[in-house]
């Protein structure tokens, strides 16, 4: 490993993760709301740290190796978050160290859980900031290192490896990686802003239209309101963040072909977005008839506008709400936290497992009952119309099963430390799948958890972002052995 | 006619074997020089030894006069090339191509728009595979022949105990169709020998009856013959070769195809190119195989394999575990005899159906179509009438009225789209599509010349 090279890139990443702050801080001079003060020590802070770790190292050159990838990728997530963190406990939100540190993870994994109770009461300037750390956790702190940081000077494409989700990690749409870098960036850039204009015309203020569009597009599901989306009570509001978190969750390689060519058809060819599109429809279908059915709302109009808001919410694991769907009765709170796994497509600002592996998860067992059937048959699992490589079929099974092991295992230790199941269960799964609001104590907030519980949280936010396989790999003995 | 075969495989021997006997002037070139010299000594024709593609190997092989390129040699690039350097050397008039792969068939502009010099391109597999998949589609049809862009259909089936024309008069058959429905009995084949269908023909059971009739009212006019199979359901390909992937990837949208495959690497690639089918791997010949897969509860098998021998034992294993319909691939004629109508359902020889498809577009004049019935003893053709009662000597006469060789009926007549019965007192329009049915290869001649336009007549 190549110690210096990656305390480099690490020092300047956190050097100019204090530049995250410069908005806010021009904001809150702007608003005079006297939280100009803690942004300013938190990015003097980050910047200082960042510095001390870049100096002595600066001239250290080198290609990254795969493995550092890892290291490089994990480290930047959970040092990130920590300066990131800082704000929150310099500014009027008064956070202790755990719960700061669990509010900057969840939204630079976009996960949209939140500690903090009274976010009506804040100043604008933190609202948007933490709005900011969503837009920036979408993409990932890394690619939008390697588009804006070229002096890093890092060319290969490892790092891209270990951080892009999905199965199928070669399709690379420009030749140079620091071009495709770019090139998804500026496809972000592009919805954001499609997303925020719409947000406005739809009737939001300036600042809630951008803070809003920030968390849609990334799915990430911060709001600046206690009440969610419900805060808005509007349906045409509603209608818009589905559009725009529906597309967060579509891969984004796809979203920049469609744009290229100026066309569509990218997306009606892919077998993704077709599964993608056909679970969150049946479900929402599904939900809408279980709760008119239970009267949780008077017509069915109204159930199919909240089930579908709940259900692409959570699908894409954005986790906005409007009414809260924690209370409501039968098996649709479950679904609703279940629908988490299976996420959105590869490659997009999503969480969770992601459609693709969870078709070729389901595509592996239907293979076998046919097997079973016809013993001397040769069945392979497709998408798309093409066979999937039996190595492919290896790494996504291996990932569910990891998934799904690190999952219960987190789980029971939140409930060794006294949560209640529902609220264990619940909150994990809606940690690792990056996804916010869970059952129980955190169906809104994660206030009330103990702290032992946030730091389990905050672990699984990251080891979901970062697809287990980038964090685990470090507790390997393997990795450490030159 | 001067003709130029080039590849001495087997449907290069056979289209040579066919144009020899009609007093073509016949030159085959190939690579492999004792196999031309059997050839030459079993058939009147000329030999060339040497590559087809080399220009000195065409011009020795007389392309400068040559009015017909027929490339067949094995390879689909010698293939195209020698009907290039043909066309831009010798300016041969017609070029035929064989070529098997789909790359090239997927790209059908590649000729159309004359960037190669081909005139037709032939594709066995493609053939082979239309012509099981329409035998597969009409169960209880022993051919099914396209005629007029299939505005009218032959279909050659066999007669059994049940349907309600046999024991009757051919002149009956009209009373028994409902009125929309028309179709005419062209010929009868008895115990393997024709027999004239006349009026007052009886149709016994075991006869082998071809039939014209438009092509929705097949099942109707089949009905008639024999007591109908249901329409297939489930088919099993034996072979998954290039003819039956091809099949398979044609039927299994509409039917429930399992295609069976010996060898691991093919199979995957079978697996990986069709959506719908289920890909078995394992022997033809393997019982417990067949059993497992349910057999008896197929209602079409189909032997796909290269390997005549393979193809009959697995067939008539198929019927004995008990499928009700077998089909095998058969190029040995003398195989085809022994099994069809036995203990195989249906014998269709590859071969036959290439070289019926190149015949077409051999025969002189205004020939369109024709197709080779019973293994090459007789022949189904469609002409064109052209000119007017002056130029032609069909035009403006009735049907009764036309001099037809001996052996020779007349099934049935296309104007614009629709078939039109030939009762004796249509009078033949120009433009007219038709139909006719030879007993006797023979009278071809005399049958292209009605057809010929005569020039000097203007």
């Amino acid at each position: 490993m190549r110690v210096f090279v990656v305390q480099r890139i690490i020092g300047a990443v956190i050097a100019l993760s204090g530049a995250i702050m410069l908005p806010p801080i021009a904001l809150s001079l702007a608003f005079d709301d006297g939280t100009t003060a803690a942004f300013v020590e938190s990015a003097l802070l980050s910047l200082v740290v960042g510095a001390l770790l870049w100096l002595p190292v600066r001239r250290a050159r080198g290609e990254l190796r795969l493995r550092d990838g890892f290291i490089v990728t994990t480290a930047i997530w959970v040092l990130v978050s920590g300066s990131c963190a800082l704000p929150f406990m310099l500014g009027p939100s008064k956070l202790g160290f755990t719960d700061a540190y669990f509010e900057a993870a969840s939204g630079l994994t976009t996960t949209g859980a939140t500690v903090i109770t009274n976010l009506d009461q804040l100043p604008q300037s933190l609202l948007f900031y933490r709005q900011s750390l969503c837009f920036l956790g979408g993409m990932g702190i890394v690619i939008l290192a390697i588009a804006i940081l070229p002096m890093l000077r890092i060319g290969g494409s490892q790092l891209f490896r270990a951080e892009t989700t999905g199965p199928v990690k070669d399709a690379k749409l420009t030749p140079r990686i620091a071009e495709t870098a770019r090139a998804l960036w500026l496809v972000y850039v592009g919805l954001n802003a499609a997303c925020a204009l719409s947000f406005w015309l739809g009737g939001m203020t300036l600042l809630d239209a951008i803070g809003h569009a920030f968390s849609a597009v990334a799915t990430g599901g911060f709001s600046t309101h206690d009440a969610s989306m419900g805060y808005f009570d509007s349906p045409l509001l509603e209608a818009i963040c589905i559009v725009f978190m529906f597309l967060g969750g579509v891969n984004f390689a796809l979203h920049f072909v469609a744009w290229r060519r100026a066309s569509g058809a990218p997306y009606f060819r892919d077998a993704e977005i077709k599964a993608y599109l056909a679970i969150a429809a049946s479900v929402s279908v599904l939900i809408a008839f279980d709760t008119y059915l239970r009267d949780v709302f008077p017509t069915f109009m109204e159930s199919l506008r909240h089930a579908t808001f709940q259900t692409v919410s959570n699908m894409t694991t954005t986790g906005y709400t409007t009414v809260g769907f924690a209370g409501w009765p039968g098996f649709a709170p479950m679904l609703l936290v279940l629908i988490g796994f299976v996420g959105g497509c590869s490659g997009s600002t999503s969480g969770g497992m992601k459609v693709v592996r969870v078709m070729i998860l389901f595509r592996q067992g239907a293979r076998e009952v046919l097997q079973l059937v016809h013993p001397r048959g040769r069945f392979l699992v497709k998408i798309g119309g093409h066979s999937v490589p039996g190595a492919v079929l290896a790494a996504v099974t291996a990932f569910c099963t990891l998934y799904v092991f690190s999952y219960v295992v987190m789980a029971l230790a939140l409930a060794a430390t006294g949560v209640d199941l529902v609220t264990a269960w619940s909150a994990v799964a809606a940690c690792i799948n990056n996804m916010g609001p869970g059952l129980g104590v955190v169906s809104v907030h994660f206030r009330d958890l103990n702290d032992a519980s946030v730091w389990i949280c905050s672990f699984a936010m990251i080891l979901g972002r970062l697809e287990v396989f980038t964090v685990l790999v470090l507790f390997t003995p393997a990795f450490w052995k030159e | 006619m001067k003709i130029l075969v080039l590849g001495a495989g087997t449907v290069g021997t056979s289209v040579a074997a066919a144009l020899a006997a009609e007093s073509n002037d016949i030159t085959v070139v190939d690579t492999d020089a004792l196999r031309l010299r059997e050839l030459s000594e079993k058939l009147d024709l000329r030999t060339v030894h040497g590559h087809a593609a080399h220009p000195s190997v065409l011009a020795q092989a007389g392309a400068e006069d040559a009015e017909l390129l027929i490339a067949v040699t094995n390879s689909d690039e010698t293939n195209i090339i020698a009907c290039q350097v043909a066309d831009a050397l010798y300016n041969t008039p017609t070029k035929i191509a064989r070529v098997r792969e789909a790359e090239y068939l997927d790209h059908p502009e590649l000729i159309t728009r004359g960037r190669l010099a081909i005139n037709v391109v032939i594709s066995p597999e493609h053939l082979v595979c239309r012509h099981v998949q329409r035998l597969i589609e009409y169960p209880g049809a022993l051919q099914v022949l396209d005629f007029a862009d299939g505005h009218a259909v032959l279909v050659a089936t066999r007669a059994l105990v049940g349907g309600a024309l046999v024991g009757h008069q051919i002149k009956e058959l009209r009373g028994h169709l409902p009125a929309t429905v028309d179709a005419r009995v062209a010929a009868i084949f008895r115990r393997g020998k024709p027999v004239r269908p006349e009026g007052n023909t009886v149709i016994e059971a075991d006869d082998e009856v071809f039939f014209l009739a438009d092509r929705r009212d097949i099942r109707t006019v089949m009905s008639e013959l024999r007591k109908l199979d249901k329409p297939a359901r489930r088919v099993f390909l034996a072979g998954g070769g290039n003819i039956g992937k091809a099949l398979a990837k044609a039927m299994e949208n509409s039917y429930s195809v399992k295609i069976l495959e010996r060898s691991r690497e093919r199979s995957k690639l079978l697996a990986e190119d069709l959506q719908n089918s289920i890909v078995l791997v394992g022997d033809a010949a393997d019982e417990d195989l067949l059993r497992e897969e349910n057999i008896d509860q197929t209602d079409v098998y189909c032997a796909l394999t290269n390997d005549d021998e393979a193809n009959i034992l697995s067939a008539m294993l198929a019927k004995k575990l008990g499928c009700p319909r077998v089909i095998s691939l058969i190029n040995r004629p003398a195989y085809a005899e022994l099994v069809e109508g036995g203990p195989i359902d249906i014998a269709v020889s590859p071969q036959q159906v290439t070289l019926s498809a190149l015949l077409t577009h051999i025969r002189q004049g205004t020939m369109v179509r024709v197709h080779s019935l019973r293994r090459g003893a007789a022949e189904a053709i469609e002409a064109v009438a052209l000119g007017d009662r002056r130029t032609s000597r069909v035009i403006g006469r009735a049907v009764e009225e036309l001099e037809l060789p001996a052996g020779t009926t007349l099934g049935g007549i296309v104007r614009g789209e629709k078939l039109l019965i030939a009762h004796h007192d249509v009078v033949i329009e120009h433009n007219d599509h038709i139909i006719l049915f030879l007993v006797d290869k023979r009278q071809l001649r005399h049958v292209e010349q009605m057809f010929r336009a005569d020039a000097t007549a203007i």
